[in-house]
């Protein structure tokens, strides 16, 4: 006798002495392949330890007959992954960024591409889709500082901002106020003729007049007779709807007094000359491109 | 039939063995209705799996002409005049669901007769035992050479059994490698050791599969792994029709002479004369007299074994047959059998497999070959223009499920004057930008809306994307919001 001496009535076998709602489980004997199966995939188990990575040793692991690696793996993916793309990148190399725009493959290679690498290396400033922030242009709209054809976007991509290449983007918004050119009541007065010129309130006792004089003397050098911006020297147009920094009265005396020199790195020779290319056309098509 | 022991008579049985080891079963062949039904659904079953793959159906150029082609490198499946996408493949959940309908009213009115006739594991192995039987000899053969010692001749005859068990099981796997590639091509590239390494993985791995679980496993798998008997008896209903040994008539057992006996003391005497042909011919190894059971995949094959030793004996054959313990009952209390195919069960069974099958007919015919489908930008979700109107950046994608190019003219509805562009496709048609679709993809587009911006306009409205295919004339739309900055 054992611990299953509670007899089955109908089948006059042992039961299990394991119950559910009154139904008990008969002691049947399990088949013996069942138990053979089993007793092969632990033996299955133990033939992993051979062959694949498995053991912690005190400096390293043990490897494995075949010194298997998902990381050693997965850079023979890329690898292949680099050489399937270099033939396609290659085509998109050899054609002009017009050209690039007007095939709808290559422009979806070169979008494909761009975006990839816009999210790795423009978003941390620009946003993930080009949206921008205070001071970083927003990619999306029509308004450009230096330029937004094709070939002004790559010349801007590669060479950057106030970087410090050689062949880089220069023009300084000076520091009217912190290095004395104008007074704390000009540069209110300037501000407000700022605001006046894209149709925005002035302040009460605002004077156009003086407004006008002194934007005359010290802004249309770079920004404008009309305040219509220089694209070469990255001034931006005063008359339209967008602001970099903001066109509240605090914001603009802000910017009069103490100057703005945002930065834009260079990308020659941190990025491909095709990926370059390819990010030129993804930030043309993002909306803006003329 | 097991009856309950009394309590009294009660005896501890020995826990016996820990691991059971399997019970050998040789069945012995059969003729009869049900085995010659089951020849023919067994030449059905494996003509169109073997075969199938080799029918050809003309799609044009470019595309195969396969009948059934799973593609996996291409992503489209082909079936005939279907050709499925992988965002179509709630088709298949369709096919799933009508399946499983189909086994409860089959279960419903018949019992486990998929199981007996048409699984996988019951053809196979049916195939099996019949090579078995042809070269090793039938049931007594078998018998007792298992029982002797190991013989040349009988080592001989093991080995040719186990190699045709192969060739069977090796053109299993090698017909279903031929559904997910160009059938003639493959069998071309096998012949001639060009095929690629996956193809020789999966035939190795069919084969192993064929030959352990039909030439192995065989009832154990109906027995031990199987889901569905469970399933099946948690199903079944009083009505539905089991083989049925029919004790009604069958008990008491005893010998053509006893029972004459017997039956002139004008006593009961039942029809089984106890030959035990019904258990020697079971696949499964079991006494379907135990009455309804796990093992019994009701094949049919007792009641062909049962009827020719009624008829050798005079009696009236179907002692054995379909039929259930409603009649069994019903005969013994002396009233009509009854039978009722249409009941609550089958006529919601049958009502709902008409109706899966219109809602996926209906689905299928109303399928669209032209369809857009559209994201809006998230960063920035809309953008202020310099002359101070609204645009909002959308991607478009195409999807283009016929064999040929089209061309498509893109319109757009939402907020009052806007104004639609596509990327790298306004300088051909400006007003109405068209793009082509090349043939049987997908294609992405990016496109802008712009707007007017109007302080008092609502922030958000709804903007609709309708294509048009200019040749012809399919239309398909997307709809999603224009946001104000």
């Amino acid at each position: 006798m054992s611990e299953h001496d509670e007899i089955d009535r109908v089948s006059g076998r042992s039961t299990t002495g394991h119950e559910w709602d009154g139904i008990k489980e008969l002691n049947t004997p399990l088949p013996r392949w069942w138990v053979l199966t089993f007793y092969a995939t632990i033996i299955w188990a133990i033939g992993y330890w051979a062959v694949y990575p498995a053991w912690p040793l005190v400096s390293g692991y043990t490897t494995g007959l075949f010194h298997y690696s998902t990381r050693a793996s997965v850079a023979t993916d890329l690898a292949d992954l680099e050489k399937l793309r270099g033939q396609k990148m290659a085509v998109l190399g050899n054609a002009s960024l017009a050209n690039i725009e007007k095939d709808p493959v290559l422009l979806a290679l070169a979008r494909a591409r761009g975006k990839t690498v816009f999210a790795d290396n423009c978003a941390p400033c620009h946003g993930s889709g080009g949206a921008g922030a205070k001071g970083y242009p927003n990619l999306n709209d029509d308004d450009w500082l230096w330029g937004g054809s094709l070939d002004q976007i790559m010349q801007t991509i590669q060479f950057g901002a106030r970087s410090g290449h050689a062949k880089t983007h220069e023009g300084q918004m000076l520091a009217f106020g912190r290095d004395g050119i104008l007074k704390k009541d000009e540069i209110v007065t300037v501000a407000n003729y700022v605001r006046s010129l894209s149709g925005l309130s002035t302040a009460p006792k605002f004077d156009a007049a003086a407004g006008e004089k002194i934007f005359t003397e010290n802004c249309t050098s770079c920004h404008g007779d009309a305040g219509k911006g220089n694209q070469e020297l990255g001034a931006p147009n005063l008359t339209d709807k967008i602001w970099l920094y903001g066109s509240d009265e605090e914001t603009l005396i802000e910017t009069i007094t103490n100057g703005r020199a945002g930065v834009m790195p260079a990308w020659v020779g941190r990025l491909d000359p095709v990926t370059v290319k390819a990010l030129a056309v993804y930030v043309h098509s993002l909306g803006g491109g003329k | 039939m097991n009856k309950p022991v009394p309590p009294d008579e009660l005896v501890a049985d020995e826990d016996g063995p820990l691991y059971a080891p399997r019970k050998k079963v040789f069945p012995q062949s059969v003729s009869g209705r049900f085995r010659s039904i089951k020849w023919r659904l067994m030449a059905v079953c494996l003509g169109v799996y073997y075969l199938l793959p080799f029918v050809r159906w003309h799609r044009g150029l470019g595309a195969p002409d396969q009948a059934v082609l799973i593609d996996f490198p291409n992503r489209r499946f082909y079936f005939f005049f279907i050709e499925l996408w992988p965002q179509e493949i709630y088709y298949f959940t369709g096919l799933l669901v009508l399946a499983a309908l189909a086994l409860f009213l089959m279960n419903a009115l018949g019992g486990r007769i998929w199981c007996g006739y048409l699984c996988p594991q019951t053809v196979w192995t049916d195939l099996f035992y019949a090579v078995e039987r042809l070269v090793e000899g039938d049931r007594r053969a078998q018998i007792k050479a298992d029982a002797g010692p190991m013989t040349a001749k009988r080592a001989g005859r093991r080995v040719l059994k186990h190699t045709i068990w192969l060739m069977i099981a090796w053109w299993t796997g090698g017909a279903w490698v031929l559904y997910f590639a160009d059938a003639p091509t493959l069998v071309r590239d096998l012949a001639t050791f060009q095929a690629p390494a996956v193809a020789h993985v999966w035939i190795a791995m069919l084969t192993a599969s064929t030959y352990s679980l039909a030439g192995y496993m065989r009832e154990q798998v109906c027995v031990y792994m199987c889901p569905w008997p469970r399933i099946q008896a948690a199903l079944t209903d009083e009505w539905a029709l089991n083989v049925t040994y029919k004790y009604d008539r069958g008990e008491p057992r005893c010998s053509v002479k006893k029972a004459f006996d017997i039956r002139a003391l004008g006593e009961k005497a039942g029809d089984c004369i106890d030959c035990n042909q019904c258990v020697a011919v079971c696949p499964t190894g079991i006494d379907i007299r135990d009455g309804a059971q796990l093992g019994c995949i009701q094949c049919g094959l007792c009641i062909d074994a049962c009827d020719a030793v009624m008829s050798k004996v005079s009696r009236k054959t179907g002692l054995i047959g379909y039929d259930n313990d409603i009649n069994v009952q019903r005969r013994i209390a002396g009233k009509e059998e009854i039978f009722k195919p249409v009941r609550a069960r089958t006529v919601v069974y049958a009502g709902l497999i008409t109706v899966v099958c219109a809602v996926m007919l209906y689905a299928l015919m109303s399928r669209t070959l032209l369809d857009v489908n559209v994201l809006h930008d998230r960063n920035p979700i809309a953008v202020r223009l310099s002359d101070g109107a609204a645009r909002n950046g959308y991607t478009l994608r195409f999807l283009n499920k016929r064999g040929f190019d089209r061309v498509i003219a893109i319109d757009v509805d939402g907020p009052a004057d806007a104004k639609l562009h596509v990327i790298g496709a306004d300088s051909v048609t400006p007003d109405r930008p068209m793009i082509v679709l090349p043939r049987d993809t997908t294609t992405e587009m990016r496109v802008l809306v712009t707007a007017p911006f109007d302080e008092k306009a609502e922030k958000s409205v709804p903007v609709t994307f309708r294509v048009t295919d200019i040749g012809l004339g399919e239309v398909a739309s997307a709809t999603d919001h224009f946001v104000l900055p």
